[in-house]
């Protein structure tokens, strides 16, 4: 096979969270990590949300994130709150809603608006108290002017919990649900990002989960079998992980996928699947059908699942996603790199 | 290429117009049209720029169009009948019901 | 209301189309081919699904519409070569990772040229005017695109802001279509925001000449199914006209104020399209009154810098051309899912998500037999 630039250098789709991305991790980052962790414990081998440490009859759950977003502010949220909320939104994830403390790694570009950075810090404040996860350590450094993009935030986060839910759990019968409308997020920043001159109300959904997810645990329980948040790549990338682990065929049907008019709108004039675009306050979960309306219902009573729905349903069959678009059927495709408008 | 989307105009302001698509409002460029347009009217919008105007009227022209196809395709058969129950029961639903988020 | 496409995508409607679709072509008792030469075409049946919904014995092919592979290598790298300059290059984000002789655009852009992906010319505008380097828009696209940098260049443009023209005229290459021997094409579903702009008339000397049916159809689920409805109906009754199937958007003549500004800047030349040998009037050039403007004229474009790669050695293997042109499928290329991947392409029609091979390696060839799924799709809300 003739040698690309990939084979040679990392490219920008390397870290949009799609085939590639998983690639790089696979073939490079996670070599010969494995080795260190007792039998049954989960780590990078599993390349779940977060790892899982067995501690007596418990679980330590550990997960870590960076974030360089831009830009640094953007419609409905920012830095802080994202780091926050994503870090907190990974371990809820494996099932640990109780967040024992949070760390925050900050590395700041010399001129940095000292402003920008306290708006940042009680973003961060605000986050962590909503979800009830303190920040408890953390780290500071400088680089200089051209160095680095503005700043760059890195949380790790630490929880305990009875049961682990993994991503990998799902069979033929068992439901796919959505916690509310998708590709707010993304959509927000591409727009503010790019200058696509596109006004209107379209914000990003950055909210920390585990208040929600305590409470879907609590309507499901061992019937709650899978759980993901569709970060970069979107709801796409999560179901074919979903679907790739459990060795299953996820049947998605387009028009219960709740979406917003503004997230339709700036998807219609850019060419962009909203399924592939990221979103920071939302799960897909996957539930045995016994469960499926407890859990609907659980979600719609809580603020951040009000346009809860369930979209899809698995079947046997090889890893893939089906999308039933209403008028037809197709595969879903996994996104290759970073979503580009398309000439629109 | 792109799908061309269509939306109505909002503001006009000289060879600029706002236009809203799904209340996200985006400015079009006015040099290509080559109908007067006004506040109200929808337009085909290509790479930022409105290449036609679409009467209002010619949307339901066009659906009528398409149910016309269907019964002359249908012919005299039993499956034409179906064919306009579905149609008609499918009226119905959109009346009846909303989808999730839409 | 226009503002609401749904109404264009309601399923009730869509599968009634789809059975008589499927009765028309029972009529006709044999296979019948017809193609379609957009892009926008292609990129909506798949991403609706409605390939799986037509019937077995009607090949919809996609022809050379993909604007983005048909652009040329040459055309490829003199935007590299102008980069490598250390010209800013404005592209339509579609273009980034097509490959040229030696690399593509993204790679020039990972190497330290200044790229910038915009979706619309005006963007690139606006950047030459934040900058005092010299800013080159690469104009790729069919006539619907060509039209608004014929408005641009027609307006005022800033000293630093030049063009260069990979623009395509679509009509000559459906004469291509035709003639080439071996055609199976009984018909043509004609683009229709091109039409919008063209008006449906330029298709009746076709029709005339081919014996070719052409229906102009829109862009939705239902403008596609209904459009192709109609064109099978008219080869099932040996009619030989044009039908107009998207009246809310074209009419006879077209948008004459547009298609003024287009002629007034382009003049269309012969050349190659990517794949396809010879395209008499199938390139649109600048006329001479816009050589100010005219990035080909305003600098001396070395393009022997972009040959300092070995090019692919595969380059040779691929069969984009016969496959835009409706000859070949994806599947009888060699290359093909295994040297030729979204990921590692070696032809443009891998690259382009309105690609026919990039379209049939996601959506199709070797996926599960979709018409099962039918059945499980009934999820409660």
């Amino acid at each position: 096979m003739r040698t690309t630039l990939a084979d040679e250098r990392v490219l920008m789709k390397h870290g949009a969270g799609g085939r590639a991305m998983r690639r790089l991790i696979e073939e490079v980052m996670t070599v010969g990590l494995a080795e260190g962790l007792k039998p049954g414990d989960l780590g990078l081998n599993a390349m779940d949300d977060g790892a899982a440490i067995r501690i007596g009859d418990r679980w330590l759950v550990m997960t870590t994130d960076s974030h360089v977003v831009q830009p640094i502010f953007f419609p409905g949220g920012d830095i802080g709150r994202l780091a926050v909320s994503g870090t907190v939104n990974d371990l809820s994830m494996m099932g640990a809603t109780e967040v024992l403390g949070l760390t925050c790694a900050v590395v700041i570009e010399e001129g940095f608006s000292r402003a920008d950075l306290i708006r940042i810090q009680q973003s961060m404040r605000s986050a962590a108290i909503e979800a009830n996860a303190p920040i408890v350590t953390g780290d500071t450094k400088v680089m200089g002017r051209g160095e680095l993009d503005g700043i760059l935030l890195n949380t790790t986060g630490v929880a305990i919990t009875e049961h682990v839910v993994t991503d990998a759990g799902l069979r033929p019968g068992d439901h796919i649900l959505l916690t509310g409308a998708i590709a707010n997020h993304g959509f927000a920043v591409m727009t503010a990002r790019h200058s696509l001159q596109l006004e209107g109300n379209l914000v990003s959904d950055v909210a920390p989960l585990n208040g929600l997810i305590r409470n879907v645990l609590a309507a499901g329980g061992r019937h709650v079998v899978a759980m993901k948040d569709p970060t970069r790549g979107g709801v796409s990338s999560a179901l074919h992980e979903m679907a790739a682990k459990a060795n299953v065929t996820i049947v998605l049907e387009e028009a219960a996928v709740p979406v917003t008019d503004e997230a339709r709108a700036v998807s219609e004039l850019l060419g962009i699947d909203p399924l592939h675009v990221a979103n920071e306050g939302k799960a897909v979960i996957g539930v045995r059908p016994s469960v499926a309306n407890a859990v609907l219902n659980a979600l719609r009573a809580h603020p951040l699942g009000r346009d809860a729905a369930i979209v899809g349903r698995v079947v046997e069959g090889r890893p893939c996603v089906v999308l039933d678009t209403g008028v037809g059927r197709r595969l879903l495709v996994e996104p290759e790199g970073e979503p580009l408008p398309r000439i629109c | 290429m792109c799908l061309g989307v269509p939306g109505r105009i909002v503001a006009i302001d000289g060879l600029v117009a706002v236009v809203d698509f799904w209340g996200m409002r985006r400015e079009v460029r006015l040099e290509l049209v080559d109908q007067s347009v006004a506040v109200g009217d929808y337009i085909l919008n290509h790479v930022g720029y409105a290449i036609r105007r679409i009467p209002e009227s010619d949307i339901q022209g066009t659906l009528d169009l398409y149910e016309q196809l269907l019964r002359e395709a249908g012919g005299g058969d039993l499956m034409a009948a179906d064919v306009r129950a579905e149609l008609a029961a499918s009226e119905r639903q959109r009346v009846d019901g909303k989808n999730n988020g839409r | 209301m226009a503002g609401d496409p749904l109404k264009f995508r309601d399923p009730a409607r869509a599968r009634a189309l789809t059975s008589a679709l499927e009765r028309v072509t029972a009529d006709i008792g044999r296979e019948v081919s017809v193609m379609h030469v957009c892009g926008s075409h292609e990129q909506a049946i798949a991403r609706f699904g409605l390939r799986a919904t037509f019937p077995k014995d009607l090949n919809v092919i996609m022809g050379p519409g993909c604007p983005v592979c048909i652009t040329d290598v040459p055309e490829i790298d003199e935007a590299i070569a102008l980069a490598r300059q250390g010209v800013h290059i404005a592209t339509y984000g579609d273009m980034l990772r097509v490959p040229g002789s030696s690399r593509s655009l993204a790679d020039a852009q990972a190497e330290g040229g200044r790229i910038h992906v915009v979706y619309s010319i005006r963007q690139a505008l606006d950047l030459a005017r934040t900058l005092q380097d010299q800013v080159v828009f690469f104009a790729t696209g069919f006539e619907t695109t060509a039209v608004t940098t014929a408005a641009v260049i027609l307006g005022e443009v800033p000293g630093n802001f030049s063009v260069l023209s990979a623009h395509k005229y679509i009509p000559p290459v459906m004469e291509i279509v035709a003639e080439m021997p071996g055609t199976r094409v009984e018909g043509f579903l004609a683009a229709g925001h091109a039409a919008a702009i063209t008006g449906w008339g330029i298709f009746e000397a076709f029709v005339k000449e081919h014996d070719i049916p052409v229906v102009v159809a829109g862009f939705e689920p239902l403008d596609i199914l209904a459009g192709l409805l109609r064109l099978v109906e008219l080869v099932r009754d040996g009619d030989r006209v044009v039908v107009n199937a998207f009246p809310r958007c074209v009419t006879r003549d077209g948008n004459l104020r547009a298609q003024d500004q287009l002629w007034k800047v382009f003049r269309p030349i012969g050349g190659r399209w990517r794949g396809i040998a010879h395209v008499p009037n199938g390139n649109l050039r600048l006329r001479d009154e816009w050589a100010h403007v005219d990035a080909r004229k305003r600098f001396r474009i070395d393009l022997a810098t972009v040959w300092d790669q070995a090019p692919p050695t595969l380059a040779h293997q691929c069969i984009c051309g016969d496959i835009m042109a409706g000859i070949s499928s994806p599947n009888d290329c060699p290359l093909f899912g295994h040297a030729c991947l979204p990921d590692s392409p070696v032809g443009a029609c891998m690259v382009s998500s309105e690609g026919t091979c990039r379209i049939w390696h996601q959506y199709g060839g070797g996926g599960p037999n979709l018409s099962t799924y039918g059945a499980m799709c009934e999820v409660r809300r």
